[in-house]
């Protein structure tokens, strides 16, 4: 890497030559205020908050795209660069509605911390504040213009990553917004609700719907028999909420919560994934031996099937017919587990602890009430389940260890790593492999499908088939690849989409990182590699060994895609619209 | 009547609006060209009178370019507009000159004239009121053009005989 010779404060330092002002000075630990900044996802100097003087210069320059070279002289502290940073910021803050008494993001904002950063002791501006109303059709986003600072992260994030445009900049000046087509309800445009946006937005502008109410209420409901299940990238996430490192494992200290909060049983969702092995594995045997529509793809991801539905309706025969693992979860506590335990499935509310928005959205599906109930009575997003926490006053760092509650607590390694981007490709091929060579594979990480690559390929070859398998992860990516097979340029057996930049780990649900750390740490890999340790660590690592899985069908499904299997566990799609009416 | 009758023509067949053949052959003459979304909205704008919805649909299928997109370009110009245009565009310079000459108040008399508001049209289809930046017509300020007619120099008191004047030539 060639090096360049800078002088940043009077410091000489070398940095390398393709760093911008921001980036060298993050090297010699100068830290430079930023808001619209987010590394790769919004690069435009459009805030002014990074400003910093550069000899020679005309005026002040945004530290964030401005390239380094040879002998620059920059200086960060001076009195024209503190004053235009707090004037910047003054302007920005007389047009926001300052309630962080009441902000969802008061303590995790962006905003809030510049204010406190930059030292502002008071607003000399009181100019016209907007006054918008709030768009809160959508199960699983809201979006409060009044907070929003026009970073355009957000916009950046659904356009240019997940190519979904559903927002984007209208109107001018004093009048911008970050709105839909129309000013139409992110419920009536093609928002696949993966909330990445939520995930990017400095300060509360976009947020989740909140859903804790309908929790407590139900929780403080004596007729009603509450169970939880949690996703799998919660597990390493959740602790993030309660200061811990990124990547720690909080499985024992959020099983302990939830107990504490009141469920009656806390199930594991990866369970359920091992069912949606069982389930998705016999239909990628069944598709290819019996000449059925290939490449199966996969269904997990909410996010990435509302997406199938509005831009890709030719791929809807292609999704496997496999409800979430949630879902399926949902449909088997209201009919096996209420047989089981004598309860009236009227009386069982679940709740789904998932790192994603999309999921609130999926949950109201009407075809997900296989038992004539909602499979799943409310999603709480990760955050929402730290709010929870929060309120009812537990010491997340102090709990005893706990398990997972039974008939379904034992989960195996690779209902684990559906977490992760290449997690259920990896873990269909430990079963759907074995189950062609008929006997037990030792070697069982296929590294090829793991990790951040946007578009993954493998080739898998066992009992004398050879599988070809694809994994992508963002819907940019899913784009990229479904756009190839249209065209004819890729074939594949059997396809891995999962709607968000990374997978599960990286949801839209999940603890939100500001800019200064998201920029220059891979959540994704810190997290999947949590995901990757417990997978490691689990003595059943195959869903169909999974014993609990076995008795499921003993007792109750008989086998992989039977008749009762088909009612409870899988599902169809809907064609939707790429516009909004009119 | 059959449901199947072309509203414009009355015939059986079915009929191709011309002004959406038109649409169709300003995008193939753009597609594939980078930064074409501008020009294309232009020629758009003169085959419509506006930029509805269903126009903007039309050019983000051909373009490939997102709605959301082309809904924040069409609401940061001025130029194009979301709404039908009068018979006869009334625009009134709020430059700076025009502005400080009173071209505020003429802008009030023509909203309370006409009925509207800016940015509307009246319910007859003659005239659209908007208020626009500086023409370049300094000298004659305060000033308003009403299509390719100039105005200047106006005090309120004009406004009425104006309008009147276009409302004439229409009931002649």
């Amino acid at each position: 890497m060639e090096m360049v010779n800078i002088t940043i404060d009077t410091r000489k330092i070398q940095v390398p030559k393709n760093y911008t002002i921001l980036e060298a000075a993050r090297a010699a630990n100068i830290a430079i205020p930023t808001l619209c900044f987010l590394k790769e996802i919004n690069e435009i100097g459009a805030c002014r908050m990074c400003v910093v003087e550069v000899k020679g210069a005309r005026a002040l320059q945004a530290a964030c795209v401005y390239p380094v070279s040879e002998g620059l002289e920059i200086y960060t502290q001076s009195p024209a660069v503190r004053e235009a940073r707090k004037v910047t910021l003054e302007l920005i803050l007389s047009n926001h509605d300052k309630k962080c008494l009441t902000c969802v993001r008061s303590s995790n904002c962006e905003l809030q911390q510049l204010s406190e950063d930059l030292n502002i002791k008071g607003l000399r501006f009181e100019g016209e504040a907007k006054l918008l109303p709030l768009d809160e059709f959508s199960p699983s986003i809201v979006r409060d213009p009044n907070k929003c600072v026009l970073c355009r992260r957000c916009v950046s994030m659904c356009k240019n990553v997940q190519t979904v445009s559903a927002i984007d900049t209208m109107e001018r000046g004093f009048n911008t917004t970050v709105t839909c087509a129309f000013n139409k309800s992110l419920n009536d445009v093609s928002c696949t609700m993966c909330g990445q946006c939520i995930a990017v937005c400095p300060v509360g502008a976009l947020r989740e719907k909140d859903d804790t109410d309908k929790v407590w209420a139900a929780l403080a409901n004596p007729d009603l028999h509450v169970v939880v299940q949690t996703a799998p990238a919660v597990r390493v996430a959740l602790g993030e909420e309660f200061g811990m490192p990124i990547g720690s494992r909080v499985t024992s200290n959020m099983i302990a919560s939830l107990r504490r909060l009141g469920f009656k049983k806390v199930f594991d969702t990866d369970t359920a994934a091992d069912l949606t092995i069982m389930e998705e594995g016999t239909e990628l045997l069944h598709r290819i031996k019996e000449g059925g529509k290939l490449p199966l793809i996969t269904s997990c991801s909410p996010g990435w099937i509302k997406f199938c539905e509005h831009n890709y309706p030719e791929f809807l025969e292609n999704l496997s017919s496999c409800k979430s693992p949630h879902e399926m979860f949902g449909a088997v506590l209201k009919s096996y587990y209420a047989e089981k335990m004598g309860i009236d499935p009227a009386k069982i509310f679940v709740v789904s602890i998932m790192p994603c928005t999309a999921k609130k959205y999926e949950a109201q599906r009407p075809e997900l009430s296989s038992t004539g109930y909602a499979d799943v009575d409310v999603v709480l997003t990760t955050r929402e389940l730290a709010r929870m926490i929060k309120e009812a006053g537990i010491d997340f760092t102090e709990l005893p260890e706990r398990h997972f509650d039974d008939p379904m607590g034992e989960a195996s390694g690779a209902g684990v790593i559906f977490g992760a981007t290449g997690g259920v490709m990896e873990a269909a091929l430990r079963t759907v492999a074995e189950i062609l060579e008929g006997k037990s594979i030792d070697n069982i990480e296929y590294n090829a499908v793991r990790g951040v690559e946007g578009i993954k390929e493998a080739t898998v070859e066992a009992g004398g088939l050879k599988i070809k398998a694809a994994v992508a992860h963002g819907l940019g990516n899913a784009r990229k690849l479904l756009d190839k097979i249209n065209a004819g340029e890729a074939e594949y057996h059997f396809i891995e989409i999962m709607g968000c930049p990374g997978g599960c780990v990286n949801g839209g649900g999940q603890p939100i990182q500001p800019s200064t750390v998201r920029s220059w740490v891979d959540l994704r890999a810190e997290r999947a590699k949590a995901i990757y340790e417990e997978d490691r660590e689990l003595p059943i690592r195959k869903s169909h060994e999974n014993p609990r899985v076995k008795a499921l069908y003993e007792e109750y499904f008989e086998k992989p895609g039977s008749h009762k299997a088909h009612k409870l566990l899988h599902t169809h799609y809907t064609k939707r619209a790429k516009y909004p009416e009119e | 009547m059959s449901e199947n009758k072309c509203c414009c023509c009355g015939t059986a067949e079915a009929c191709v609006d011309e002004r959406d053949q038109k649409l169709q052959e300003i995008i193939a003459k753009y597609k594939d060209v980078r930064g074409a979304l501008i020009p294309v909205l232009h020629e758009a704008q003169e085959v419509y009178g506006y930029l509805p919805m269903s126009v903007q649909k039309k050019i983000s299928e051909g373009l490939d370019v997102p709605l959301a997109e082309i809904y924040g370009v069409v609401t940061f110009y001025t130029q194009f507009s979301l709404k039908p245009k009068g018979k006869y565009k009334i625009n009134v310079c709020m430059g700076t000159a025009c502005y400080v000459k009173g071209s505020g108040i003429i802008l009030d008399k023509l909203k309370e004239k006409l009925g509207i508001e800016v940015g509307e049209c009246t319910e007859d289809g003659l005239f659209s009121l908007d208020a626009c930046r500086c023409i370049g017509a300094c000298g004659l300020a305060p000033v308003i053009t009403i299509n390719e007619d100039v105005h200047g120099r106006l005090n309120p008191d004009d406004v009425e005989g104006i309008i009147e004047s276009y409302t004439k030539t229409e009931n002649k």
